[in-house]
């Protein structure tokens, strides 16, 4: 691809991607902007270009992920970087070295681009301030996860060709979820109405304060809803008994064709992913191709994330 | 052969009485044997100017956390002598979380020993429960015949509540006072206030109901039992009701709080600063202004440093993993110093929190000028200002909350038994 194209003068103006608070509107429409075109890349025959030859990314994974790991490292081979995956299971990580000597140790090795996933909040942040590249939060405890927001509104911008003024409810698991404070950030950047759903016990009260409406009861906050954003039970967080069995959970914030009929008639259904069928959406209503923009997220996850590569090192390769 | 030393033209605030003039007070062998405008002073005393400065009665700080025995890498013994003197503390009541821990006799006669060697006393507190585990109480009786002054088990809560009952029943036989910190260990799972910037940063927070909850039963158990009883740490506005209440239903109960719980509020987290985390935690502005006003109506009784030596390696840590503790010995009294500056109230009250009001509490001859006291002396500036700056702490650790913090009042000189154990070089 040409550097003359249409897409050579985004600029992002920040070291690094650590989450969406404190980005701005331009930020993330420059992001998606970027994002577009590799969608474009994406589907040709030949995915490849090298703009990122020369440069070292490494994938530094301390909590298990496949899907998240696998699409930045796609994004990076497809940009031409030379990419590395360190995880934490079999490494020095579990051989109890700190999280700031692993860091130390990786900035040595001259890396251009860090993506880390880390389970405590915060982690991510505390590494970058010791090294010299540019970090991507792939991940922070119950933070942040910057570039699945980003995706989610990428979907949602080629879907429905505009983020401002949609509703939006994000439903399930609030508490534990990164994902869930990424999008809320985001999208009341981007000027839309959002709306949490959930079980008391999931859904802290006061998280009003991040400009959201809180819903106890699903089919009163999916009403007139543009889009439904379904989070993941984090059955593995459950220890402290949220909620009483997965049937009742189920029951009552699962989402199925009847609680859906409140929505609006093209309302979108999103997911992080990996989903439990059956626990927090109904297996019909996630392969209804129709409505659900599941995969599309999937693949829009690869497109924003090259962007993010893209946009992060063009100061470096003097690409502005 | 005695020794005379007489601290002249100084502003003398005896916070036990009330006194504030200007004069001069005379140490003979250790011991105060006279104050006033001007005392009888005998020709071969030696004679320290104290330039117009104020001179009040050492500090003694109820919650300071010691890295000996068992982890001398955090501090030692003199090290935290030299930084409570540094601070103008002349009295530190080391809590039992040691190793080994202090729970029995022998070991607090261990400490004693080994903390001869300090420039400043040492006071401590014993263990409530065997190995600080909750479950059966340590030899209260003997410990309090043989002089011992208080009981906690530290950081941690007596939670089973047959237990403290039992506990509260039979240190009332020796008069022993029981210290408790406040927390039900089950809500206290997370790492910062709970509240919606806990929600924000996504990480897990810890409600001021498990300090009010555990205070509250806690009452509930001194109702039937004439128990000496200390909140350690009070925090939020529910605990300062719940203490008042049970003030003016005259119960023997007293309360402390941390210099960093009415300096600072949960905000001061920023991004992930782990010397902002304690325990309890940092809470909202609004607890923080009604500690104050605890404070000032005299709910809470004592301020304390809740020193507590962290190494690097405990804090450069992702923050819900990171130890909580900061220190605080050089820094309690110039932060204490800003409500008397900003008019919230006056300096002798200020000062009785941290001298006469925990001698009274645990029974101690010192925190105050009174003729026949101990010579422990703290002389102070209260009005140079400066930013606190970690690297000029004597502290071995650096885990302040205050880095950068302009403040005003300086220790000039610190005094223990007599002795300058501490002189300000600029």
């Amino acid at each position: 691809m040409s550097e003359a194209d249409n897409t050579a003068h985004l600029r992002f103006p920040h070291q690094h991607l650590l989450g969406i608070e404190g980005l701005k509107e331009q930020d993330i429409n420059c992001i998606l902007d970027l994002a577009d075109k590799y969608v474009e890349q994406n589907r040709k025959t030949n995915k490849k270009t090298d703009i990122l030859t020369g440069l070292t990314q490494i994938n530094l994974f301390f909590e298990n992920s496949t899907r998240t790991r696998m699409s930045f490292e796609l994004a990076g081979k497809r940009l031409g970087a030379d990419v590395i995956n360190m995880s934490s299971s079999g490494s020095s990580i579990k051989k109890g070295e700190t999280l700031l000597d692993t860091a130390s140790t990786l900035n040595a090795m001259q890396p251009d681009l860090l993506v880390v996933r880390h389970g405590n909040s915060g982690a991510v942040k505390l590494l970058s301030r010791k090294v010299n590249c540019a970090v991507l939060n792939a991940g922070d405890g119950k933070h942040e996860h910057p570039t699945q927001a980003l995706l989610d509104a990428l979907t949602i911008r080629r879907r429905k060709g505009r983020i401002a003024q949609l509703t939006v409810a994000i439903c399930g698991d609030v508490l534990h979820s990164r994902v869930a404070r990424s999008n809320i950030h985001l999208l009341n950047i981007m000027g839309a109405r959002v709306r949490v759903i959930g079980p008391s016990t999931l859904v802290p009260g006061n998280i009003k304060d991040l400009g959201v409406e809180v819903f106890y009861d699903m089919k009163e906050g999916l009403k007139d809803c543009d889009i439904v954003m379904m989070l993941r039970l984090q059955t593995e967080r459950m220890e402290g008994g949220y909620f009483p069995t997965i049937s009742e959970y189920f029951t009552l914030y699962g989402l199925d064709h009847d609680k859906l009929s409140v929505a609006k008639e093209d309302a979108l259904i999103m997911h992080p992913g990996p989903m439990n069928r059956g626990v927090e959406i109904e297996a019909s209503v996630a392969d209804d191709l129709t409505r659900s923009a599941i995969q599309e997220q999937v693949e829009m996850g690869v497109a924003v994330r090259m962007a993010c590569l893209d946009l992060l090192t063009r100061e470096k390769r003097g690409a502005i | 052969m005695t020794s005379y030393t007489l601290f002249k033209n100084a502003r003398l605030l005896d916070p036990a009485t009330g006194l504030d003039i200007s004069g001069e007070i005379l140490i003979q062998d250790g011991k105060i044997s006279d104050i006033g405008e001007q005392v009888t002073t005998p020709a071969d005393a030696e004679v320290i100017d104290c330039g117009g400065k104020c001179l009040c009665p050492g500090l003694i700080d109820m919650r300071v956390f010691v890295g000996i025995p068992g982890a001398d890498y955090k501090d030692t013994i003199e090290n935290t002598g030299e930084a409570a003197a540094a601070g103008g503390v002349t009295t530190v009541c080391v809590q039992p979380v040691t190793d080994p821990i202090i729970d029995d006799m022998a070991r607090v006669e261990y400490m004693e020993t080994r903390a001869r060697k300090a420039k400043v006393n040492f006071i401590p507190f014993p263990a409530i429960t065997k190995q600080l585990e909750g479950k059966e109480m340590t030899e209260i009786g003997l410990m309090s015949k043989a002089g011992v002054k208080a009981f906690t088990d530290g950081n941690k809560s007596i939670a089973n509540p047959a237990l403290m009952s039992r506990v509260l029943r039979y240190a009332a036989m020796f008069d022993a006072l029981i210290i408790q910190h406040l927390a039900v260990s089950e809500l206290s799972g997370g790492c910062m206030n709970a509240g919606a910037l806990a929600t924000r940063m996504g990480l897990p927070g810890i409600s001021t109901m498990a300090e009010t909850i555990m205070l509250e039963r806690d009452i509930r158990l001194l109702q039937s039992v004439p128990t000496r009883y200390h909140a350690a740490q009070i925090t939020c506005q529910d605990s300062i009701e719940v203490v008042a209440a049970a003030k003016r239903n005259k119960l023997a109960i007293t309360a402390g709080v941390a210099v960093p719980h009415f300096s600072l509020n949960e905000y001061a987290i920023e991004e992930y600063r782990t010397f902002t985390k304690l325990s309890p935690p940092l809470r909202a502005e609004s607890d923080r202004v009604a500690v104050l006003g605890g404070l000032k109506d005299g709910t809470i009784d004592v301020i304390v440093s809740g020193h507590d030596p962290e190494d690097p390696e405990s804090k450069r840590v992702p923050y819900e993993l990171a130890e909580a503790g900061v220190i605080g010995l050089e820094t309690m009294l110039p932060v204490a110093l800003e409500i008397y500056h900003n008019g919230h109230m006056p300096l002798l009250d200020i000062l009785a929190k941290m001298t006469c009001n925990p001698a009274r509490i645990l029974g101690l001859d010192g925190g105050t000028l009174a003729k026949g006291a101990p010579a422990d002396l703290c002389i102070f500036d209260p009005d140079v200002p400066y930013k606190i700056d970690p690297e000029k702490m004597v502290s071995l650790t650096k885990n302040t909350p205050f880095d950068g913090r302009p403040i005003q009042g300086r220790v000039l000189r610190t005094v223990v038994g007599g002795k300058t154990v501490f002189e300000y070089q600029a």
